[in-house]
């Protein structure tokens, strides 16, 4: 959701940079999509910021439940061990 | 095999022949649904069995325990005919494929936890994109099950709403390896999934009917990694080129309307003058026109005067009344004319008198002038070169005359 979110926003901003580029607006509605173009860079900024490295892997409790656990390629045996516990 | 029925028994009942004999066939359900592929009218088959009679009609048949395509393998057999199959449904038309997120957050994996494949799909994924946040689904990838295993994969991470891409994969192996990717299940899987998928079966040139399903084919897993995963430092890059080019732009058009502005402003200004100058212009205007009008009006006006004048003069009834007036001072100027006339008469020629008394020789001979005439004709000698010596002359004067001879003719120098 986020990151169709994050693409429109991209998209948006190319597009008013390529609006503002071109010249042909007048000056209160270049003002106003150049806040626009603003909002939409801070905002995208913050979403790459937020973004956040993790791995997880779908794991089976002994109920049959399933729910993720953090996941480590240096954990060798993995793949037994989560599946297990 | 030729005049194929299937009843709703579920038991296939057929006819096998070659050019010169045939048998009937019977495959009981049970084995049926062992065979990986659908058995066809036309198809060249390898069969093996038990000869039996059926008694009803007394005739021998064939019950099949196991059944392969002539020629080609069970396995291909079976692969192009469920490609047909789904194909003919539409599941592997271009217009389902989807684009995959440019930046996706989260990237699903279905896939083995044991082998190279993870190991590289991880590594590549977050080489490029180091804040990925990455959910792994293990499953069996070849074996018994393995198919429903992935399918039941595909279908959780679809529905969980957990990822906006997923892979689905494993490492090169033998045709059998990949076959659970050739799985009715597993295509069905992928092609309902709600997030695009991308496929990584084996290598470049396995291809399976997973791959015609999902939204891309990768030809190998860290290619897949590749196709999905985002360069962020690209992304960054192009979000603070993105930013400055904005600033720039608007920074720039600030610029021009300050210019523009002030442009404006000076020609206001200059406009301001000429206004005044119009302004001026025409009052001057209005003032000459008020003078020409007035002028117009004013000759206009004393015509008019002297017309009624000329009018009023003009009528018969002011004419009546001068003339009336004229009479008596005609009658007065005649009588005044009669009597200056008789008088300025005699006045008259008393000066003529007084006139001809002064321009009487008699008058200047009194004076002491005397005049020279010839003899006898009494012509006037009025020069010296009229007379010659030794001629006679007679010399009028006041009391009488002289007779004279001429002694020289001198003539004046100075005349």
């Amino acid at each position: 959701m986020a990151a169709v979110k994050f693409e429109q926003a991209m998209a948006r901003l190319e597009a008013i940079v390529g609006e503002l580029e071109n010249g042909d607006l007048p000056l209160d509605e270049s003002l106003k999509i150049f806040e626009e173009g603003i909002r939409l860079s801070k905002n995208c900024l913050k979403v790459l910021e937020e973004a956040e490295r993790k791995v997880e892997v779908l794991v089976q409790d002994k109920n049959g439940k399933k729910q993720l656990r953090a996941f480590s390629l240096d954990d060798d045996d993995v793949d037994a061990a989560s599946l297990e516990s | 095999m030729s005049n194929l029925r299937a009843p709703a028994s579920g038991h296939l009942y057929c006819t096998l022949k070659d050019e010169s004999s045939q048998i009937r066939a019977v495959l009981f359900r049970t084995t049926g649904t062992r065979l990986r592929f659908a058995l066809e009218d036309g198809l060249h088959v390898v069969a093996r069995g038990r000869v039996t009679v059926y008694e009803p009609r007394g005739e021998y048949q064939i019950i099949l325990d196991y059944v392969e395509p002539k020629g080609r393998g069970a396995l291909q057999v079976a692969f192009e005919q469920l490609r047909t199959r789904l194909a003919e449904e539409g599941l592997f038309d271009e217009e389902r494929k989807r684009p995959l997120p440019e930046l996706p957050r989260t990237v699903g994996l279905v896939t083995s936890l044991s082998g190279a494949v993870i190991r590289d799909m991880l590594t590549v994924l977050h080489r490029r994109c180091p804040t990925l946040h990455i959910i792994i689904v293990p499953v069996q990838v070849q074996g018994e099950g393995s198919a429903e295993q992935i399918a039941a994969a595909i279908q959780l991470l679809s529905e969980s709403g957990w990822v906006e891409v997923m892979i689905v994969g494993r490492g090169g192996g033998s045709l059998e390896d990949l076959w659970s990717f050739n799985e009715e299940v597993v295509v069905r899987a992928i092609a309902a999934s709600r997030v695009p998928v991308v496929s990584a079966v084996g290598h470049e040139t396995d291809v399976t009917l997973a791959d015609f399903a999902a939204d891309l084919r990768a030809p190998t897993p860290s290619a897949a990694a590749e196709a999905v995963a985002p360069v962020l430092a690209q992304i960054v890059s192009r979000l603070a080129e993105l930013s400055a080019r904005l600033q720039q732009v608007i920074g720039r058009r600030m610029e021009e309307e300050r210019q523009r502005l002030r442009l404006s402003t000076h020609r206001i200004a200059a406009v301001r003058v000429r206004v005044q100058e119009e302004m001026q212009r025409v009052d001057a205007t209005v003032f000459e026109m008020t003078a020409a009008v007035r002028l117009v009006l004013q000759a206009g006006q004393s015509r008019l005067v002297r017309a009624e004048q000329g009018l009023m003069s003009g009528s018969p009834d002011s004419r009546v009344r001068h003339g009336l007036a004229v009479v008596p001072q005609l009658v007065a100027r005649l009588h005044h004319g009669v009597r200056g006339g008789m008088l300025s008469r005699v006045q008259r020629i008393e000066s003529c008198l007084a006139h001809l008394h002064a321009l009487s020789p008699l008058a200047t001979l009194r004076r002491g002038y005397s005049v020279l005439q010839r003899i006898p004709t009494g012509l006037v000698v009025r020069a010296v070169d009229e007379v010659r010596v030794g001629e006679d002359l007679q010399a009028r004067l006041v009391d009488g005359r002289l007779l004279c001879a001429v002694k020289a003719v001198i003539r004046d120098a100075s005349v």
